[in-house]
């Protein structure tokens, strides 16, 4: 049908590198810009836009960061939160001593920080793996958690542990506080997002990404090929912790306005494991399938029984979403272990050979 | 056991100390507390070993499974919860308290038959983390059924019915009086019987030797003779029973809630530090994790504003890995090319 591959040929060794060598894909992924960047801000509601788009695309940048470390290096990591957190702390308090330099520039360098807290705590993967590692990850959670609540100086001594976001300018146009519109948060998020896929893109496919993949199918034989395993270890909890910081700031600055430190806690980390696990370990698209799916859901399953006008108490309504996404995740397992992203794949591939079956 | 809730409404006192001082602090300080009121410690001591005891307990469910189908059963923590909640549930809608029991114990079968056939089975030979993410699903599918069903608020556990004692023996020693309460020293009891229970079911019955040997090898044992679905259903319920043991001595301390649910992250530290193949690792991991929490809790913490013990234990869990990376009873772990 319409998507085929006959009659394009590749002419140069660039085209056959490319990552999207198909030109429907190209399409396909400039429709999709299109509709994020023009069709949804143009007629979106502000639900839209301020409870579904803006949340979405901050957990995939996260999912995208958790991604990098469990499914391209194959560390498996419940910290996420606390990286998150540390992203959001750190942006709190630049911003709050330099109040004159563009917030912009301080979440891309609270990324920094977080990279730097990950690097700290991603030591001991040189010697422990797999749930031992996962559970030393652990650690990082609450003894972060635990700053966040306990150290006053993170949130600048005011007496509700928690913090505000300060109103920040950009071109004269507030992009953060109460008076920003939702419009504008939204372009920024996006801009964040794309140019950050983008990144890791870019990253996954080439040399780094080359050498994380070593790593996660058997760290001895990368070692023994001359991979130098700590620095690509440490690489990747320093790329994934960026990533992760970065979200979290945007999270806190872009879409909650303020924050508790009771947000950044463990369940945050599983649920972006949820989304990278069910999106599809290594692979970037999986994770905004992931966090598509898990983010929305939860969503959909409040919103459509009353519009089916079907009477249900919200407290049983929450139980019983507690129950189905339990059993949601359980059953994407069983159909397809390897995540939405191969599920994608197995489709596209379908199209392709239509309407032949193979 | 104080809740999370409440630790976060309490007011942050201090903050770091800045003086020099620091280091006669943390490295002398402590010790001549200790030697001062020795009493104190001696308290301290036994609440750390009795915490110690719970921590045990969760942790041998997680190595059971873990030992016997390669799960890192998250779920163990839920389990805890949702059995104590079923035995509490009957016993509100008027059944005897060991009748009750007995009903729990068959619930908790059920629990097992239902999570081989539709959760193991279908996954059979699929990598570790895709299982660990399956527990994660049964997890939440349990809160949610566990609340629809019982409720969220809190419950008192049927202690009294059980037979369980209650009230504490204040013995004199080392200057001052030493507080044992009496259900702790139950707890213990129980919980080492439970242990021996599991050690002797392991080591020299029919059914223990299957379930070694699916720990050795699936296929193996599959090529046996051995019915991995049996074997499954049969470690899923004796992780229930434990589950069933640590909600009634967990409950009957505090009470039952799905806040409980939470104890199964404090288990997990104590699961690499005893390691995650072995029992004997699991009780020695969790006293150790129990006496250490609570001595730094109450010697150090003051030092860093209250509070540490929530990441206190998994510190000290780090510290054995850096020198024992598959924890202090696990099996060396051998990579070959």
């Amino acid at each position: 049908m319409f998507y085929r591959e006959a009659g394009q040929f590749k002419t140069n060794y660039a085209a056959d590198l490319a990552v999207f060598p198909i030109m429907q894909d190209r399409i396909g992924l400039a429709i999709i810009l299109f509709i994020a960047a023009v069709i949804i801000p143009w007629f979106g509601s502000s639900f839209l836009i301020q409870a579904v788009m803006i949340p979405f695309l901050i957990f995939s940048l996260a999912a995208i960061g958790l991604n990098l470390l469990t499914g391209y290096t194959g560390l498996l990591s419940l910290g996420t939160g606390a990286f998150m957190g540390v992203g959001a702390y750190a942006c709190y308090k630049l911003t709050s001593y330099f109040p004159s330099v563009n917030i912009l520039i301080w979440i891309v360098a609270s990324g920094f920080f977080s990279a730097a807290v990950g690097v700290l705590f991603g030591l001991p993967s040189l010697r422990i793996k797999g749930f031992y590692l996962a559970v030393a990850t652990l650690a990082a959670q609450f003894f972060l958690s635990w700053c966040f609540i306990r150290q006053p100086w993170f949130y600048n001594y005011n007496a509700s542990g928690a913090i505000e976001v300060p109103t920040r300018t950009l071109f004269g146009i507030p992009i953060t506080g109460a008076t920003a519109a939702d419009t504008t948060r939204y372009f920024v998020v996006l801009g964040f997002v794309v140019v950050m896929t983008w990144l890791a893109s870019n990253l996954v496919h080439g040399r780094i990404g080359r050498m994380w993949m070593a790593v996660r199918d058997m760290d001895l034989a990368a070692d023994l090929i001359g991979i130098r395993l700590l620095q690509t270890k440490l690489l990747a909890f320093a790329t994934s912790s960026f990533y992760c910081g970065v979200a979290g700031a945007l999270l806190v600055f872009l879409w909650y306005g303020g924050a508790e430190p009771a947000v950044f806690d463990v369940n945050l980390s599983f649920f972006i494991l949820f989304m990278v696990i069910i999106g599809g370990l290594g692979s970037l698209t999986g994770s905004f399938f992931g966090a598509a799916l898990i983010f929305i859901m939860p969503i959909a399953l409040r919103y459509f029984p009353p519009k089916l006008g079907i009477p249900v108490h919200p407290a049983t309504v929450e139980h019983i979403q507690y129950m189905i996404i339990g059993a949601l995740i359980v059953l994407f397992l069983i159909a397809e272990p390897a995540g939405l992203a191969r599920l994608w794949q197995v489709g596209k591939q379908k199209l392709r050979v239509w309407p032949f079956p193979y | 056991m104080k809740s999370n809730a409440t630790r976060r409404s309490s007011t942050p006192i201090l903050v770091w100390p800045t003086d020099m001082d620091i280091l006669y602090k943390v490295f002398v300080d402590p010790f001549v507390q200790m030697g001062a009121a020795p009493d104190l410690l001696v308290q301290t001591l036994w609440e750390g070993l009795v915490a110690g005891v719970l921590y045990s307990l969760i942790a041998l469910g997680f190595v059971l499974i873990f030992k016997a189908s390669g799960v890192f059963n998250f779920a163990q923590g839920i389990m805890v919860v949702f059995a104590a909640l079923t035995l509490v549930g009957f016993h509100e809608h008027g059944v005897p308290a060991f009748l009750a029991l007995a009903l729990t114990i068959a619930v908790m079968f059920g629990l097992a038959f239902a999570v081989e056939r539709l959760i193991l089975r279908p996954l059979v030979n699929q990598p570790d983390i895709i299982l660990f993410m399956a527990t994660f699903g049964l997890t939440y599918f349990l809160i949610g059924f566990g609340e629809l069903i019982f409720g969220g608020e809190t419950k008192v556990m049927i202690a009294d019915q059980l037979l369980l004692p209650r009230g504490a023996i204040d013995i004199k020693m080392a200057g001052g009086f030493v507080s044992l309460q009496k259900i702790d020293i139950a707890a213990a009891i129980i919980a080492s019987l439970m242990v021996a229970t599991l050690a002797i079911f392991f080591q020299r019955t029919r059914i223990g030797r299957a379930l070694r040997a699916v720990a050795d090898s699936h296929r193996a044992a599959l090529s046996v003779g051995i019915s991995l679905e049996q074997i499954w259903v049969i470690v899923w319920f004796a992780a229930g029973l434990v589950a069933l043991t640590t909600g009634i001595m967990w409950g009957a301390r505090s009470d039952v809630s799905f806040a409980l649910e939470v104890i199964a992250l404090k288990a997990l530290p104590v699961l690499i530090l005893g390691g995650l193949t072995s029992i004997p690792g699991a009780i020695v991991g969790g006293l150790i994790i129990g006496v250490g929490e609570k001595l730094g809790e109450f010697y150090w913490g003051p030092l860093m504003g209250s509070g540490i013990e929530s990441w206190f234990a998994y510190v000290i869990a780090l510290i054995f890995l850096l020198f024992r990376p598959q924890g202090l009873f696990g099996e060396r772990i051998i990579e070959r090319i």
